[in-house]
C-alpha cells in the first residue's frame, strides 16, 4: 500500500517507522527542513519537504496513486484541509485525521474525512479499561457501523445474578457476544445461560443504548 | 444584518468599522485581544476574545443568529475550517472565506464555499496597472 503521512512530528515519526516495518511504501510530508533532514538521515529518503495542504505539493509526490492519507500535524485545521485536498483533488480513497479537540469529530466526518483519531478519547478509553470498578468499559468503537464493543462486569450486588439471559430486558439492538466467567473458559451465551457474580460480558451495542444495556445487565 | 467577523487584523478591523458605519450589527472575534486596538473609537459593535474554530466560542459570539460570517485570519486553513463550521454546523445563510492560496481557493470554491483570494485579485490589479 502507498501511504502518505502529513506531519513528521513525534507521532508522524513513529507512525512512519511502524508502517515501514509492515512493509508499506510510505512518504512523510514535513514543512520543517530540519525535521525532514533528521528523518531522512535516520530512515532513508522517506521524507519530502513541503506543505501537505498544498495541492501542488501533493501532486508532486503522487498522491493520486496513494491508498491511504494520514494527517497527524498538531493543528486540527491543517489536518482537515490536508485530508480534504487529498480527497477532492486527488481522490484518495481513505483519509485519516488526528484530532486535538475531540469535539471536532462530528465536523470532520460531515466534511468527508473517513476516520478521525482523538488521542484524548483513546487515553480516556484506556483509563476506563484499567479502572476495575468501572461497570462498563468501552473496548472498541466501530464508527462506520455505528456500534461499540463493551465489557460489562456482573458484580455480586447485581440483581441479575442467577438470572438467565432470556430473563434480561436487553435493548433490542444490543447483542451479548461472549461471557468470560471468573473460573472456567469463555463461552458464547445461549438463552438459558445463567449469570454469575464475577462474569465479564462482552457485548456489541449502538452507543445510544449503552446505558440501557448496562442497566439491563446490572439490574439497576 | 447580524454580521460575525473572525480575525481583527487590518482588513477585519476595517471591514468591521465600515459595516458598523452602515448600520449593521457587527461582532468581531479574535484570539488576541491586542488586535482590537485596530478598531476605531467610533466602533459601536462587539469585540470578543475567542477562537473561531471553536464551536463554543462561535456560539458565544452569536453565530446562531448571524446572517453573514466572514473569516479573515492569517491562516488559510483556519479560515476554511471556521467557514465550514459556520456553513455546515450552524447553517449561517452567507459565509465568506479569505484564502490566500489560489489553488486552495479554487478547490473550496468548487466545493461550495464563497471564497476570495487576495493573491489572485491583487496580482490581476497590478497587471492591469502595469499594462494599462
Amino acid at each position: 500500500m502507498y501511504i502518505i503521512v502529513i506531519g513528521g512530528g513525534r507521532l508522524g515519526y513513529y507512525l512512519l517507522k511502524e508502517l515501514l516495518k509492515e512493509g508499506h511504501e510510505v512518504l512523510v510530508l514535513e514543512k520543517d527542513s530540519r525535521v525532514c533532514k533528521t528523518i531522512t538521515d535516520e530512515l532513508g529518503s522517506v521524507c519530502f519537504r513541503g506543505d501537505g495542504c498544498e495541492a501542488a505539493t501533493l501532486a508532486e509526490v503522487g498522491t493520486g496513486r496513494a491508498d491511504m492519507f494520514i494527517a497527524v500535524t498538531g493543528d486540527d485545521e491543517d489536518n482537515l484541509v490536508a485530508c480534504q485536498v487529498a480527497k477532492h483533488k486527488h481522490n484518495v480513497p481513505r483519509t485519516i485525521a488526528r484530532l486535538r479537540n475531540p469535539r471536532n469529530a462530528i465536523l470532520f466526518k460531515k466534511l468527508g474525512v473517513d476516520v478521525t483519531v482523538s488521542s484524548t478519547d483513546l487515553i480516556i478509553e484506556a483509563i476506563e479499561r484499567e479502572v476495575p470498578t468501572h461497570p462498563v468499559t468501552q473496548l472498541l468503537t466501530l464508527e462506520e457501523k455505528g456500534l461499540v464493543i463493551v465489557d460489562v462486569k456482573i458484580t455480586p450486588e447485581s440483581s441479575t445474578v442467577g438470572k438467565t439471559v432470556k430473563d434480561l430486558k436487553l435493548p433490542r439492538e444490543s447483542k451479548l457476544a461472549l461471557i468470560i466467567p471468573n473460573e472456567g473458559s469463555a463461552h458464547v451465551p445461549a438463552s438459558h445461560t445463567v449469570l454469575h457474580p464475577g462474569d465479564q460480558i462482552i457485548a456489541v451495542t449502538p452507543p445510544e443504548t449503552k446505558e440501557a444495556l448496562k442497566a439491563a445487565l446490572s439490574g439497576k | 444584518m447580524n454580521i460575525l467577523i473572525m480575525g481583527c487584523g487590518r482588513v477585519g478591523a476595517r471591514l468591521a468599522s465600515l459595516l458598523d458605519g452602515d448600520g449593521h450589527k457587527v461582532t468581531i472575534l479574535d484570539n488576541d485581544t491586542y488586535s482590537f486596538r485596530r478598531l476605531p473609537p467610533s466602533f459601536s459593535g462587539t469585540a470578543l476574545f475567542g477562537n473561531g474554530t471553536d464551536e463554543e466560542a462561535l456560539k458565544k459570539a452569536g453565530i446562531e443568529d448571524a446572517d453573514l460570517f466572514v473569516a479573515l485570519t492569517q491562516g488559510d486553513n483556519r479560515n476554511v475550517m471556521a467557514c465550514q463550521i459556520a456553513k455546515h454546523i450552524f447553517k449561517v445563510p452567507r459565509v465568506v472565506c479569505r484564502i490566500y492560496d489560489p489553488l486552495r481557493e479554487e478547490m473550496y470554491s468548487a466545493l461550495g464555499l464563497e471564497t476570495i483570494s487576495p493573491t489572485k485579485i491583487f496580482a490581476q490589479l497590478l497587471r492591469e496597472k502595469i499594462e494599462g
